[in-house]
């Protein structure tokens, strides 16, 4: 990858949550990095860090209890874990913005729809009238689909998918250069999850907008993803190209992760859950995290935090079975 | 050919209006409190006018032979212990009660709505120094609190005005933050933050606004609560002085002669009781026609 490529790059961020019942290890030293214009999709059971590392990004981690210990986020070659508080809000809604889970309760409920768009063109835009704001508003709407006389209208009288494409104008309404959806489609129905997921495609690539897509559905992943980023506790374990990931696991968590999923070709009697669940964060198993539920897991694993392994170009994965696979080749 | 739909764009005003008016009862609290405030406006335009000769001829005029005399043709709600007319005074008072119980309300609630939203959203060391302040102030009855405050800056109609607003500023820091707190950990305030909101535009355009309806609530009952301090404080000598009419002042003086004529502390007290609740059934109405998730 060619830096100049590179719009995002997340170095060895720790972050925990400092609580009185022990410290929660939320994110341990993860990385990552993003091309401009990609679309990287960020798939973890509940717990694995995925919101902590979206909310780490924009630096909305509430603190206390919430601890950023160490590393670096790099945006367009600043560093965002050194700005000041009115140099991030400069950032956020304008080139980084956020699609929040749940439609129902991202809106003010006593502020018309209309009214909250022009409100993030206000806070970045300087000198701009109060009809350009507002035919901006209205020209967002009508960009995913809402008429523009319905602007004035408040968030109670649109349905949930309607909600979410709002939010989805407020997030574009500035073009941002990334995108971060945490569960955009988790409260919808599955017609209308459809329908948003498109719209967001359709418009990411018009705007030429990355996207971080977080989600545990693996189907939605396979559809609007480049790249996909497997998390388990805190850290992330098998990263690659949909290829990579889809046909050549290698990661026994990604394995088991594809393995739940119900097939629609094959004849299976019973789907193969992962066994256990995900250790406390409180608590973290000495070596591999996933080692407590690993069918392969050796010695080896619980002596020390496995290492990166590079498989190909696009295909890395943190497991010890991967090493053999890189010398054999 | 297909007709253009055009669509009536309604203003927040308007949609309040339309809600508030479907509140049969609080469109009579209005019309009532609304009269009010026309009677209190002619009075002073009379007063004006006349150069007070109606205020000296007929509100204070004593005439003690006729003391206490029952409603009648010539006097409607009868005379008072000195005498006077009630009905010319009942009305020449509408200004200081109901006025002066809505300014003093009117500043507390806007001084003690922005200390409990800075308080509630700030947390910690702010919410610690502003509320346990309001704590103290809480500590001492408000009452005390008032009397302490007018006799310490002098008897005069604008020191019993921040005497009682400053007795109410806490509950009303302590309401709004109350609400502050359940609503700033929602999800919209912190989209709004991942948008780049700056503190003080998510106190007032996301915070107040959607705790707006206890606050609505507690003004009005506190209107009603503040023109019984008032009334109180002018018993006690430090609120309005006699004989400038005021029906708390009223009320209290008229108390002693409860057995000799019913009708001077029944009337003054029928007053005060129409005005709250004129004021409670408006406040609550309001409220509603506000909210627009309560919007049909």
């Amino acid at each position: 990858m060619k830096p100049s490529d590179e719009l995002l790059s997340i170095e060895k961020v720790t972050i925990h949550y400092e609580t009185e019942d022990g410290i929660v290890h939320a994110l341990n030293e993860i990385s990552l990095t993003m091309k401009k214009g990609e679309t990287l999709g960020l798939v973890g059971e509940t717990g694995a860090g995925k919101t902590t590392l979206a909310k780490g990004i924009l630096r909305l981690i509430p603190s206390p209890p919430g601890v950023i210990k160490q590393g670096r986020i790099l945006f367009e070659g600043t560093d965002l874990l050194s700005l000041n508080e009115n140099q991030m809000r400069a950032i956020r809604g304008n080139s980084i913005s956020m699609i929040f889970q749940d439609p129902m309760t991202s809106l003010n409920p006593v502020m018309p729809v209309g009214d909250q768009i022009m409100e993030v063109v206000e806070a970045h835009t300087k000198n701009a009238s109060k009809e350009e704001m507002y035919q901006q508003a209205c020209d967002m709407l009508e960009m995913v689909g809402i008429p523009a006389d319905r602007s004035h209208e408040y968030p109670h009288q649109f349905s949930g998918g309607m909600k979410q494409r709002v939010i989805i104008a407020i997030a574009l309404a500035c073009n941002p250069t990334l995108l971060i959806a945490d569960e955009p489609t988790t409260a919808l129905d599955v017609t209308i999850q459809a329908q948003v997921l498109d719209m967001i495609t359709a418009l990411k690539s018009r705007l030429n907008t990355a996207m971080l897509l977080i989600t545990h559905d693996l189907g939605v992943v396979a559809q609007n993803c480049d790249r996909v980023a497997i998390m388990y506790a805190g850290q992330v374990i098998e990263l690659g190209t949909l290829q990579d990931i889809f046909k050549r696991p290698q990661h026994p968590y990604t394995k088991g992760l594809l393995g739940s999923i119900p097939s629609l070709t094959k004849n299976v009697r019973r789907l193969s859950p992962i066994k256990g669940l995900m250790p406390d964060p409180t608590d973290l198993p000495p070596g591999c995290a996933f080692a407590p539920r690993c069918q392969y897991a050796s010695d080896v694993c619980t002596r020390g935090v496995p290492a990166i392994y590079t498989l190909s170009d696009t295909h890395q994965v943190r497991c010890v079975l991967a090493e053999q696979e890189v010398n054999h080749e | 050919m297909k007709l253009p739909v055009v669509k009536k764009q309604r203003t927040l005003a308007t949609e309040t209006w339309r809600r508030f008016k479907k509140n049969k009862l609080a469109l009579t609290g209005m019309i009532v409190l609304s009269s009010l405030v026309l009677i209190a406006l002619s009075t002073i335009v009379i007063d004006l006018a006349t150069d007070n000769a109606v205020y000296n001829n007929y509100v204070i005029k004593q005439n003690l032979r006729m003391r206490l005399q029952g409603p009648s043709k010539d006097h409607i709600f009868g005379l008072d212990e000195f005498g006077r007319d009630i009905f010319m005074r009942m009305i020449w008072a509408v200004r200081y009660s109901l006025f002066m119980g809505t300014i003093a309300i009117a500043l507390s609630t806007i001084a003690g709505g922005l200390l409990g939203a800075i308080a509630g959203y700030y947390g910690k060391v702010t919410d610690n120094a502003i509320m346990r302040f309001m704590d103290v102030l809480l500590a001492i009855p408000s009452m005390l609190l008032a009397t302490a405050i007018v006799a310490a800056l002098g008897t005069s109609l604008t020191n019993v005005l921040i005497a009682i607003a400053i007795s109410y500023v806490p509950t009303f820091a302590r309401t709004v933050r109350a609400s502050v707190l359940t609503i700033k950990d929602q999800e919209f305030i912190e989209a709004a933050r991942a948008m780049g909101a700056s503190d003080s535009r998510i106190i007032f355009k996301y915070i107040l606004p959607n705790s707006m309806a206890p606050l609505i609530v507690q003004a009005t009952l506190g209107v009603a609560g503040a023109i019984l301090s008032i009334a109180g404080l002018s018993f006690l000598g430090l609120g309005i002085q006699p004989p400038t009419p005021e029906w708390g002042s009223m009320l209290s003086s008229a108390r002693a002669y409860i057995r000799e004529g019913w009708h001077i502390t029944v009337i003054p007290g029928l007053g005060i009781m129409i005005t709250i609740l004129a004021l409670n059934v408006m406040g609550d109405g309001l409220r509603d026609a506000l909210d627009p998730r309560l919007k049909n």
